[in-house]
C-alpha cells in the first residue's frame, strides 16, 4: 500500500468555513474534492499538504441549474452527474463526449468538475470543454465573489487564478441557439489519459454560415483556443475543404512532447485528425443531422 | 453503488458473457457431476462474500511492520548509508543494511539459476528499485515515513540499459561483485542441428529473415509480494506465510539459505491473488521479514505496493528474436532458424528447470514439420530488475510461439498465401504423434489440422475473409490473425528436469474418512486455478465420491506432501497425475476390502464409479462408503491390508504434455488515430481430456484477456539513464472489460497417452496463444498500406508509426 507523508484534516461545513480553514492553514493547505487527482499525488508523495480540507459536505456545490441563458454547475458536481444528465447532453454534447472518456467509472463516481478545473492537468478533458464553451468561472474569497473566462482560469499547467486562499464554486457555460459542439479522445486504454483530444464548439447565423467556432486541444501543449484554425471557418458555410484546413492549422498549432503516448508527429497528426472529426460532428449536430 | 457502463465504447458488447460454441445448456450431464463436468468452483463462495484470507490478512499479536528503502538510480556505488535519523523516529523497532546481513551470510542469497542476488546491496545498486534498507517498525506508516529519514550517498556509475550493447566492448561490467567477470554475458545455449539447417536454406525457393521483438512485460497480480515470518527465539521455529507459488520449494531454499533446519520451518501459502509466475521466486522482503523476526523477537509483516511490485519483481520475456524460414516456393517449409538475445536483468533469477537455460524455448518449430531447426538464445545482465520468466508463459514458450507464429504469417504475405491454407499444408498429422520436434522435445498427442478447421468453421472463415475484401476495397482497415500453437507443460520428468537439485514430481495423499468423506492433500498452490474445485473433481472421477465430499488441502508445507508447486501449467499435468494415481491406489485397495466383505475373490469384483460388484452379480456390491466404514470398522481385514482407506504417492511424469490450439483474431483499425479494436476473438483449445470445462473457459478467458494486454499496451520501458518508466498502473497499462471482445471458444479432445486421465495443462495455453494472433491480425488489417511486420504493443501511436512506413521495434 502507497502511504502519503502525515497531513492533518478539517472537513469544511460551509463554503466561507473552507475560506476560512484555507486562510487559517496557508499554503500548505489544500482542497480535496473527489481527490482523484490530489490522493494519488498525495500516496507517491509528490504533494505532500499539511493539511486536507475536504470540502465534500457542501452539498450545495452540488448543482446543475438553467438560469436565463445559463447553465449553472456546482464545483462540486461529479463527473457522472454531468455524463448523466440529459439536459447537459441536449445543450452541450461535447459535455457528455467528454466525461465518457474522463477516467473510468470509480474515478467518474467521485471526481469533480472543480477539482478538474483547479487541478489543471494539461490532459484534463474539462479543461478543454470548458475552454471551447468559452465557460466562466466563480471563485470564491474572504472578499466574496469574482467570475473570470478561462483565458484567465488557466495560468499554465497545473497553475490557476485561484488563490490558495480561495474556492472555485461553480461554472457557468452560456447557452446559445442554432450550436452544438463535440469531442473526441484517443487513448491507449480506457481510463487513460489522452494521447490527444480535440474539441470544437460551432454556432450557426441564420444564412446557414457559421457564426462562431471555437476549437480547443487537449495535451498536446496549448492552453488556450486555436484561433488561426477558427478563423477559416467564422463567416463561413461549412465545407470539408475549411474543416481540413481547420485541421491542418491546429494541427501545426500544437506543441506537444514526445513520451510513452507517442512521437511529437502522432500528435500533431492526431490534433489535425481530431480537430476535423470533432468540427464535422458539431456542425451535423447543430444542423439536426446527428445526435 | 451502481457503476455506469457506457455499452457504446464497448467493443462487440451484445452478449452478458462469453460464448463458448460446444456449450449446449440443455445437453449437459448432470447438474453435479460425480467426477468430470460443468461444476461452479468450491472455492468461490469465500472469495465473493471477501471471505479470502491473503498474506496481508494475516495479523499476529505484537506483529511489526517493515518497509524497504530502494534504490533510486539504475546503476551506483554505495558509498555510505547513514540510518541514525530513522532509528529515531518514534516507532521505529530497527534499521538493517546490507552490512548487519554481512555476518548473517545473507546478504547475498541463491537465484534459482545458479547466481546469486543481492537481498540488500552492499557494494553497488545495479537496477532502479534495488533493496537497500530495510526499517522494522510499531506500524505500517512510520516504516514507511522512516525511509525517507535514511541517507545514502551514491556515486552514480554509468548503467547498461540497452541490450543491444549490453556486451559491447567497454561496457560497464555490472556483475564486478563475481570472481573474474570481464563482460555482462550470462550464457549461451542453442538446440536442433545447425548443419542440416543450413542445407535446408540452401535448397529454398523463398528464405526471410525478422526481428521480432517480445518486450518486457509484468505478470502485476492484483495482490502483491509480501509475507509474515513468525520466528519462534524459543523453540526455534519459522512460521512464513507467504504469497507463494511453490510452498515446499520455498521451505526447502530458506532452509538452504538461512540454516533454519527444514523440519523447524513452516511456510504457509494462503489465498493467492494471482500469480502468473510473479510469486515463483524468492525475493528480498522475504528474507528481510525473516531476518526481521529473528532480530527483533516479534512477528514481522512485510507487503509491498504496486509500484514495488512492477519495479522491482519478476518481469517477463524481453526477448530481441531473429527469425530465419525457409520454404519452397509452393509454401512447404524447410527449415527455421531462431536466434535469442535475453535480457536478463541485474541478477540471473530466471525461474526454470536447470538444464534449459532458455526454458523450454526448443519448441519454437511450432506445430510443423521441418527438414530442420535452430535455435540459440544469448543472455545478458543489464543495469534492471531480474526475473524473465514470469506471465503464464509456459517456460518460454510464450516466446517460442510468438516467433514461429509471426514467422509463418510474413511466409504467407511473402507466398501470397492465405495463412490458414500455409498452416494446413505443413502440420504435423496425426500419425506421426509422438513426434520428434528437431529440437529435442517429444510431442505426445495431436490433432492439428481437424482443430484447425473446427475453428475456421466456427469463426466463419471465408465469410471473414470476404468481409475484409469489401472493407478494403472501402479503405477500411481489417484484419484477420491467426496462430496455431503448441505447448509443452507440466515439467517435468525428474532425470531432465530439478529446480536447484530438486525433481520437479508431486506428491498426493487421500484419506477417505470412515463415513466416506474425503480429503485429499496435494503439493501445488493454487492461484486461481480452482485446484479445490477441479482436484475434487478427479478424486470424484476415480473414486466415485462426490465432489462436495472432498476436501483439497494445499498451501501449508505441515499438511501436505512434498512437490514443486504451480506454475509452468504443471498442475493438472504432474499434480492432477498424482491425485488420479493416489485414487486409484485406494480404489484398489477398496477392492480387497470389498471382496472380504462380499466373501469373494478380488479378481471376481468389477468396478463401476463408485462400487464394487459381483462380477454377473451387479446386486451384490459394496459402495465405496460402505468399504471406508468396514476398513475403520471391526472386521477382519485381509491379509497385509491395514486399517484404513488412506494411500499416498509421488508422480514423476514420462514427458510434459503438449496442448494446443487454433486461435482466430478479427480486428479493425481507426485509419485517422491507428486505434485498433479487437471486434472478435475465438480460441479453440485441445488440452486433452477436460475435466471442468467452466474452469477451462475460465481460464481461457483470463489468459486471453492477459494476450489482449501484450498485444495492445503492455511495456515496462526504461529511459537511456534506466529509470523505469512502467511502475505504476498509470504508466503500465493492463487491459479492461472494455479493451476484451465477448470471447468465443470452442475445443478437440486430443487426449494425452501418457496421462493417467489423459489430461494436458491450461493455465497458460491462452496466454501463449493469443498475442501472436492478435499481431497477427494487426498487421493483416495494415497490408494495404504495405505492412508486413510491427512489434507488439500495438498501441494507437506504435501503430500509426507502421502505418506511416516506420514501424520500430519497441526496444
Ligand atoms: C486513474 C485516473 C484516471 C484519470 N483519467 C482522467 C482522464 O482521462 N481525463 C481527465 O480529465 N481526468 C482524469 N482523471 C482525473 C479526474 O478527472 C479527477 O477526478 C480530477 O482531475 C480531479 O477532480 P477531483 O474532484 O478528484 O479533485 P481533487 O483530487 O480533490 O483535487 C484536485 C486539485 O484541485 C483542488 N481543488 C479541488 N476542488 C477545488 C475547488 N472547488 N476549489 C479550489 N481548489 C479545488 C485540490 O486542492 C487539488 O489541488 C483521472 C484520475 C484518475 C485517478
Amino acid at each position: 500500500m502507497q502511504i502519503p507523508a502525515p497531513f492533518d484534516y478539517a472537513r469544511a461545513t460551509s463554503v466561507d468555513d473552507a475560506v476560512a480553514l484555507l486562510t487559517r492553514y496557508g499554503e500548505d493547505a489544500h482542497v480535496i474534492a473527489g481527490g482523484h487527482s490530489l490522493l494519488p499525488m498525495m500516496k507517491l508523495r509528490l504533494a505532500r499538504p499539511d493539511w486536507v480540507i475536504d470540502i465534500n459536505d457542501l452539498h450545495d456545490l452540488d448543482y446543475i441549474r438553467r438560469d436565463g441563458d445559463q447553465l449553472r454547475i456546482g464545483a462540486l458536481t461529479r463527473h457522472r452527474t454531468l455524463l448523466e444528465s440529459a439536459e447537459v447532453l441536449s445543450l452541450f454534447p461535447i459535455v457528455t463526449d467528454a466525461e465518457r472518456v474522463v477516467a473510468d467509472p470509480i474515478v467518474r463516481n467521485r471526481g469533480t468538475i472543480g477539482g478538474s478545473l483547479c487541478q489543471a492537468d494539461p490532459a484534463e478533458d474539462l479543461s478543454t470543454v470548458c475552454t471551447v464553451l468559452g465557460a466562466e468561472a466563480v471563485i470564491h474569497g474572504a472578499a466574496g465573489d469574482r467570475t473570470i473566462g478561462m483565458e484567465e482560469f488557466h495560468r499554465g499547467p497545473y497553475e490557476t487564478a485561484v488563490a490558495f486562499n480561495e474556492l472555485l464554486t461553480e461554472v457557468r457555460l452560456t447557452i446559445r441557439p442554432r450550436s452544438s459542439s463535440a469531442y473526441e479522445k484517443v487513448e491507449r486504454r480506457v481510463g487513460d489519459w489522452a494521447v490527444a483530444a480535440a474539441g470544437a464548439a460551432v454556432t450557426f447565423a441564420d444564412d446557414g454560415t457559421l457564426d462562431d467556432v471555437a476549437i480547443g486541444v487537449t495535451a498536446v501543449g496549448l492552453v488556450n483556443r486555436v484561433a488561426s484554425a477558427e478563423a477559416v471557418l467564422r463567416g463561413e458555410k461549412p465545407s470539408e475543404s475549411a474543416i481540413a484546413e481547420a485541421g491542418r492549422l491546429t494541427g501545426e498549432a500544437v506543441d506537444p512532447d514526445a513520451d510513452q503516448r507517442g512521437s511529437v508527429e502522432y500528435k500533431r497528426h492526431l490534433a489535425n485528425e481530431l480537430t476535423q472529426r470533432v468540427l464535422r460532428r458539431a456542425i451535423a449536430r447543430a444542423q439536426g443531422l446527428e445526435a | 453503488m451502481t457503476i455506469v457502463d457506457d455499452p457504446q465504447t464497448r467493443p462487440g458488447g451484445d452478449y452478458e458473457h462469453g460464448r463458448d460454441h460446444e456449450h449446449n445448456p440443455s445437453a449437459d450431464a448432470p447438474e453435479r457431476p460425480i467426477g468430470f463436468g460443468r461444476l461452479q468452483r468450491k472455492e468461490d463462495p469465500r472469495f465473493v462474500r471477501g471471505q479470502g484470507n491473503y498474506t496481508d490478512d494475516v495479523v499476529l499479536p505484537g506483529m511489526l511492520h517493515g518497509a524497504i528503502l530502494r534504490s533510486p538510480v539504475a546503476h551506483a556505488r554505495i558509498v555510505s548509508i547513514d540510518t541514525s535519523e530513522a532509528l529515531a523516529r518514534p516507532g521505529v523497532r530497527a534499521v538493517l543494511t546490507g552490512k548487519d546481513l554481512e555476518p548473517l551470510k545473507l546478504a547475498w542469497i541463491p537465484t534459482l539459476s545458479y547466481d546469486v542476488q543481492a537481498v540488500l546491496a552492499t557494494d553497488k545498486v545495479r537496477f532502479q528499485g534495488q533493496e537497500v534498507a530495510f526499517v522494522i517498525a510499531d506500524d505500517r506508516y512510520a516504516a514507511r515515513d522512516a525511509l525517507e529519514l535514511i541517507r545514502v550517498d551514491y556515486d552514480i556509475l554509468p548503467p547498461v540499459i540497452d541490450v543491444r550493447h549490453a556486451l559491447d566492448a567497454g561496457a560497464p561490467i555490472i556483475r564486478d561483485d563475481l570472481e573474474g567477470r570481464t563482460n555482462n554475458h550470462i550464457a549461451d545455449w542453442d538446440c536442433g542441428d545447425s548443419v542440416a539447417t543450413d542445407a535446408a536454406f540452401a535448397k529454398a525457393d523463398v528464405v526471410l529473415k525478422q526481428e521480432i521483438v517480445y518486450p518486457r512485460v509484468h505478470p502485476a497480480p492484483m495482490e502483491t509480494c509480501g509475507s509474515v515470518a513468525d520466528f519462534n527465539r524459543v523453540s526455534g521455529e519459522l512460521t512464513l506465510y507467504v504469497t507463494s507459488q511453490a510452498p515446499h520449494a520455498h521451505r526447502t531454499v530458506i532452509a538452504m539459505v538461512s540454516g533454519i533446519p527444514e523440519h523447524k520451518i513452516r511456510v504457509i501459502s494462503p489465498d493467492i491473488g494471482g500469480g502468473f509466475g510473479n510469486k515463483v521466486g524468492i525475493y528480498p522482503g522475504y528474507v528481510l521479514s525473516i531476518v526481521g523476526s529473528i532480530v527483533t523477537g516479534h512477528p514481522v509483516k512485510w507487503m509491498e505496493d504496486r509500484s514495488e511490485n512492477l519495479m522491482s519483481t519478476s518481469f517477463a520475456r524481453d526477448y530481441i528474436m531473429t527469425g530465419e524460414i525457409a520454404a519452397t516456393k509452393d509454401g512447404k517449409l524447410l527449415g527455421i532458424r531462431a536466434s535469442v538475445l535475453a535480457d536478463h536483468g541485474a541478477f540471473n533469477g530466471v525461474a526454470q528447470p536447470t538444464k534449459f537455460p532458455a526454458g523450454f524455448f526448443n519448441l519454437f518449430p511450432g506445430s510443423y514439420t521441418w527438414e530442420a531447426v535452430y535455435g540459440k538464445v544469448t543472455s545478458v545482465y543489464t543495469n534492471k530488475a531480474p526475473g524473465g520468466v514470469a506471465y503464464a508463459c509456459s517456460f518460454r514458450v510464450t516466446e517460442a510461439v510468438y516467433l514461429v507464429e509471426r514467422m509463418i504469417d510474413r511466409l504467407a504475405i511473402e507466398l501470397n498465401m492465405d495463412p490458414a491454407e500455409l498452416r494446413l499444408k505443413n502440420f504435423i498429422k496425426p500419425e506421426q504423434f509422438p513426434y520428434d520436434n528437431k529440437a529435442g522435445f517429444e510431442y505426445d498427442s495431436g490433432q492439428y489440422e481437424k482443430t484447425m478447421r473446427h475453428a475456421m468453421d466456427l469463426i466463419g472463415y471465408d465469410e471473414l475473409r470476404k468481409e475484409q475484401a469489401e472493407k478494403r476495397s472501402r479503405g477500411e482497415l481489417m484484419g484477420i490473425g491467426i496462430s496455431f500453437f503448441t505447448e509443452g507443460v507440466g515439467a517435468g520428468p525428474r532425470k531432465h528436469m530439478d529446480i536447484l537439485g530438486l525433481g520437479m514430481a508431486d506428491g498426493a495423499e487421500l484419506r477417505i474418512h470412515p463415513t466416506g468423506k474425503a480429503v485429499v492433500r496435494i503439493s501445488v498452490q493454487s492461484q486461481g486455478q480452482a485446484h479445490e474445485t477441479t482436484f475434487a473433481q478427479i478424486v470424484a472421477e476415480e473414486i466415485g465420491i462426490p465432489p462436495e465430499d472432498i476436501e483439497v488441502v494445499h498451501g501449508d508445507t505441515d499438511q501436505t506432501p512434498f512437490g514443486l508447486g504451480t506454475y509452468g501449467s504443471r498442475s493438472t499435468p504432474v499434480s492432477g497425475a498424482a491425485v488420479a494415481m493416489v485414487t486409484r491406489k485406494v480404489r484398489d485397495k477398496a477392492r480387497l476390502i470389498a471382496a472380504a466383505m462380499l466373501e469373494t475373490r478380488p479378481e471376481d469384483l468389477e468396478w463401476e464409479k463408485g462400487r464394487w460388484f459381483v462380477k454377473g452379480d451387479p446386486s451384490a456390491g459394496k459402495t465405496i462408503q460402505e468399504i471406508a466404514l468396514a476398513a475403520h470398522g471391526t472386521m477382519e481385514l485381509p491379509e497385509g491390508v491395514d486399517g484404513n482407506l488412506d494411500a499416498e504417492v509421488t508422480y514423476d511424469p514420462p514427458n510434459l504434455t503438449y496442448p494446443y490450439g487454433a486461435y482466430f483474431c478479427v480486428t479493425d483499425i481507426d485509419r485517422g488515430t491507428g486505434k485498433v479494436t479487437v471486434r472478435r476473438f475465438l480460441a479453440v483449445d485441445d488440452c486433452g481430456t477436460r475435466i471442468n470445462p467452466m474452469v477451462i473457459e475460465g481460464q481461457v478467458h483470463g489468459g486471453l484477456t492477459d494476450g489482449v494486454g501484450m498485444a495492445l499496451m503492455e511495456l515496462i520501458e526504461f529511459d537511456s539513464d534506466g529509470n523505469n518508466l512502467g511502475g505504476s498502473f498509470m504508466d503500465y497499462l493492463i487491459p479492461t472489460a472494455m479493451e476484451v471482445p465477448d470471447w468465443e471458444t470452442g475445443f478437440t479432445v486430443t487426449p494425452s497417452p501418457h496421462h493417467p486421465i489423459g489430461a494436458k495443462g491450461i493455465g497458460e495455453s491462452a496466454t501463449v496463444g493469443s498475442p501472436p494472433a492478435i499481431v497477427n491480425s494487426v498487421i493483416d488489417a495494415l497490408r494495404p498500406l504495405g505492412v508486413t511486420a510491427m512489434d507488439m504493443p500495438c498501441t494507437p501511436a506504435r501503430v500509426w508509426d507502421a502505418m506511416q512506413g516506420h514501424a520500430t521495434p519497441p526496444i
